[in-house]
This record gives C-alpha cells, sequence and structure tokens, in this order.
C-alpha cells in the first residue's frame, strides 16, 4: 500500500480548494468554525494579533489543546511549527494532525533552514512572499502554499502584494524562451526542475492559498480574484465584534466572489471587523513575514 | 451530436481537476453554484471536498432541493465527499444528505490524513489496474439490495451503482488516467 505519499499530500490540498481554514485556540472555536463551513481548522494557543500583543517566544502548541480540537470537529486539523523546528514537526505528525503550517507567526528555530518536508508523511503548507520563495518550500516538500501576508494585522495589503508576486512570477515564466529559464532560476533562488515546470504548465504544482490580513467577506473575495484557490483566516474571525457571523459570511464570500451582489447581502451587517494595524505602525523587529527566506 | 453539458458542484472542493478529465474526454464542463446553473444540463459531478463545507453551503446558495430534483432524474457521477453527500445514511454528519443512494458511509472511516493512500484496484474488465487515491476517506458498510457493485478494495466497496448514481470512495480527477471520466460520460450520451 502507498501510504501518504506526496500525491495523497497534495490531494488533501486539492480538496480544501474552495474553502476557508480558521484559526481557532479551543474547541469551541473549532466547533463555531466547522458549523460556520470551515474546510478546516487550524489549532493554535494564539490568534496572530495575540502573539503580535503579547511579544515573547511564541511556540508549538499544548498537545493537549490540539487533541481537544481533534475530538472535536471532523473536518482537517492543521497545527503550526516553527520554522526549521523538526521536533515541533514531528511532535505534530506523531499527533496525527492533517497538515503542519511551518510558520512565520511562530518563532523561528533555525535562521539557515527550514524542514525538510519530504521526510515526513504529513502535508506541510509554508508561506511566502514571492515565487522563488514558494519554490523553495515546494522543492523542500510543502504540498500547498500560501502567502505570508503580515499575520494579526487585519491589513490585507502584504497578502496582496506577496499574491500578485507569485501569480505575476508564474506569469512572466511563461513567457520566457528556453534558453532564459537557467537565469530565471538562478534570479529567483528557485529549483530549475520546478522553474521548469511551470514555465510549461503555467502554474504551481501545488495549491496556492492566501493568509495573512483578511479581516472581511471582501478581503477573502480580493484574494480569490487575484489567484488564491483558498483562504486562511486568523485574527479576522474571533477578534471582530460577531465571529459566527463574520466566519459564515467569509465562507460564502470564498465561494462566491464573483458574484458582486451575493457580495453585497454577505457583507450587510457584519458588526465590527477587528481593528487592524497598518504596516507603518509596526516596528521593523515585529514584521512577521521576513522570518524564513 | 453536441458535447454533453456536464455540472460540477463547485460550492468547495476538487472541481478544476474533475473538470479537465470531462473535457478531455469530450464532455463540456459548467460550475455550479447556484440554482439557475442547473439549466440545460445533461448531467453532474459531485466533487471531493469537505462535506460539512458542502452540506453549509448547498443551504446557503439554495441549491438542495433543486439540486436533488435534478438528481432523482438525471446521471451523477459522486467522488468522497459527493458519495457522502449521496448516501442515504451517513455517520457523524450533522447536515441532511440526499439520501438518494441506498447506501451507509462512515466519514473519514480510513483514518486521518497521514494514513491516505493509493493503490491499484480493479475496474470494468479493463486488464490494466486502477489507480484509486483515498483522500480521508469514507467506506461504504451498508449496500441495499439495489446497489450495484463496481469495484473494490480489500474486500471493501468504493466504486457503486444505482440506477442513474454513480459513487466512488476514491478520487478518478486526481490521477492522469481518464479511464472512470470516459466510461461515465459515454453511459451518458443521448
Amino acid at each position: 500500500m502507498n501510504v501518504s505519499t506526496f500525491e495523497e499530500k497534495v490531494g488533501l490540498a486539492e480538496m480544501l480548494k474552495g474553502g476557508v481554514i480558521m484559526d481557532v485556540t479551543n474547541a469551541e472555536q473549532a466547533k463555531i468554525a466547522e458549523d460556520a463551513g470551515a474546510a478546516a481548522v487550524m489549532a493554535l494557543e494564539r490568534i496572530p494579533s495575540d502573539i503580535r500583543a503579547d511579544g515573547g517566544i511564541a511556540r508549538m502548541s499544548d498537545p493537549k489543546m490540539i487533541k481537544e480540537i481533534q475530538a472535536q470537529v471532523s473536518i482537517p486539523v492543521m497545527a503550526k511549527c516553527r520554522i526549521g523546528h523538526i521536533s515541533e514537526a514531528r511532535i505534530l505528525e506523531a499527533l496525527e494532525v492533517d497538515f503542519i503550517d511551518e510558520s512565520e507567526v511562530l518563532t523561528p528555530a533555525d535562521e539557515a533552514n527550514h524542514v525538510w518536508k519530504h521526510d515526513f508523511k504529513v502535508p506541510f503548507v509554508c508561506g511566502c512572499r514571492d515565487l522563488g520563495e514558494a519554490l523553495r518550500r515546494i522543492g523542500e516538500g510543502a504540498a500547498m502554499i500560501r502567502t505570508k501576508g503580515e499575520a494579526g494585522t487585519g491589513n490585507i495589503v502584504e497578502a496582496v502584494r506577496h499574491m500578485r508576486a507569485v501569480v505575476g512570477g508564474i506569469r512572466r515564466l511563461t513567457q520566457l524562451d528556453a534558453g532564459e529559464l537557467m537565469a530565471e532560476a538562478k534570479n529567483l533562488g528557485a529549483p530549475f526542475e520546478i522553474v521548469k515546470q511551470i514555465a510549461e504548465t503555467g502554474k504551481l504544482p501545488v495549491p496556492n492559498f492566501s493568509a495573512g490580513g483578511v479581516a472581511t467577506p471582501a478581503d477573502a473575495a480580493l484574494m480569490r480574484e487575484l489567484g488564491a484557490e483558498a483562504v486562511f483566516v486568523g485574527s479576522g474571525i474571533f477578534k471582530s465584534s460577531d465571529p459566527e457571523l463574520m466566519a459564515k459570511s467569509i465562507v460564502e464570500a470564498v465561494t462566491h466572489w464573483q458574484d458582486a451582489d451575493r457580495l453585497v447581502r454577505i457583507s450587510e451587517g457584519l458588526g465590527q471587523a477587528m481593528r487592524g494595524l497598518d504596516m507603518a505602525e509596526i516596528p521593523e523587529e515585529q514584521v512577521l513575514q521576513t522570518r524564513g527566506w | 451530436m453536441t458535447d454533453p453539458r456536464v455540472g460540477i458542484l463547485a460550492l468547495q472542493g476538487a472541481v478544476e481537476k474533475h473538470a479537465r478529465h470531462l473535457e478531455a474526454v469530450g464532455a463540456s464542463p459548467h460550475s455550479v453554484l447556484l440554482p439557475g446553473d442547473l439549466d440545460r444540463l445533461d448531467a453532474i459531478v459531485l466533487p471531493g471536498g469537505e462535506s460539512t463545507t458542502i452540506s453549509r453551503l448547498l443551504r446557503t446558495s439554495g441549491l438542495f432541493e433543486p439540486l436533488k430534483a435534478f438528481m432523482e432524474e438525471r446521471p451523477v457521477l459522486a467522488t468522497c465527499a459527493g458519495m457522502i453527500l449521496l448516501a442515504k445514511e451517513v455517520d457523524n454528519l450533522p447536515y441532511e444528505t440526499f439520501g438518494l443512494l441506498d447506501i451507509s458511509v462512515d466519514r473519514n472511516a480510513w483514518g486521518r490524513q497521514i494514513f491516505s493512500f493509493h493503490e491499484n484496484i480493479p475496474w470494468m474488465k479493463d486488464a490494466d489496474p486502477l489507480k484509486a487515491v483515498f483522500i480521508r476517506a469514507p467506506r461504504v458498510v451498508r449496500m441495499g439490495d439495489g446497489v450495484e457493485l463496481l469495484s473494490s478494495y480489500k474486500g471493501e466497496a468504493v466504486a457503486v451503482r444505482q440506477g442513474n448514481l454513480v459513487a466512488l470512495a476514491f478520487h478518478p480527477e486526481l490521477t492522469e488516467d481518464s479511464r472512470v471520466h470516459r466510461w461515465w460520460v459515454e453511459g451518458i450520451k443521448p
């Protein structure tokens, strides 16, 4: 039997397309997320905006909390490990989480290397700011790519920047001739074989999702418009004034993103979205997206 | 003869992979998001995805009843979550299913993602086996009298048919092999 090969890893990412993956910090929130139509939940101890506010070192969540969430819901449960923290990843794999997010939201454990993800049975998702970073992570075995955005800000501007960089980078590759691909691989700092494959197919070999800053249904629709195949929402739900309603509305917006009349109805009367942060308000050392390479 | 118009329920899940195979075998795929999208379709695919998510969106989009009526008459190909939605009985799903297919299924019965797998299974009378990819797959635990077994793996039913309804526990759309889609589309041509 061929168990959990790269094909099955990417297969689960395919099943999550058109869906919303919601950050939850306990079983009760996980239930709210599932009932609202989340395609998966991300179990973590503190949502990114609280991590940002609290400071200190952000680590993998307590396995007890992850188990409680796994017991609560039937949808896939994801969890985060620190960049390069092989042992946190092994613990999450042993917990049988359905996806590991090797995430810049947690404090990196290794400033030079990310986890070699091909060695694991569990699939990984990794963040990126541009095409080169996406392809380095895919080269290491990531089965799903997401924009980093700037987590915990409720500000979509960075996710937009990153998604445009990835999609624009792909478009550029399809316009190059064969003789230009090696130089472009060098410029991108990306594995040549994957560069060549994208030049031929015009798309990433794994699903391309968005994360980092989604706070409203319109934000989620925008990321779909720009090419995101599904959307992660972190602080945007449980930092809003009516999390249940916000969760349901973002789920609908990700499905009906092309239907502006429907988005009007979906966006009506949602109460306060999370307050949010302008990028200029964030000191450079507190920017999360520059973690990892 | 024009290509059959095949809808793909596109509320959530692996939609585009089905579209690619349908095009490859001479069908014309169309996304179904709202009741009006069912007009002039010859058949429909219920893709894989999260059955709870799709169940909820079937209600909010107003598709549940019109789609059920459509599937009472027209050919349906359902994979994984689609099989769950068609089944008469499902464990642990907080939504009513369409209940058109007389089987009982357990969701995610093969285990969590790290136990997802692929394996060769027999397909029709073909000499070549079919590579079947199982992702957090449902398990058929009961088949009604009117349900025909199309293929099995380790003694478990993984592909079944009842009249116009075909349901698979695996994902033919995730491989490069279009045999399942070709067979199904041949069967729906007028």
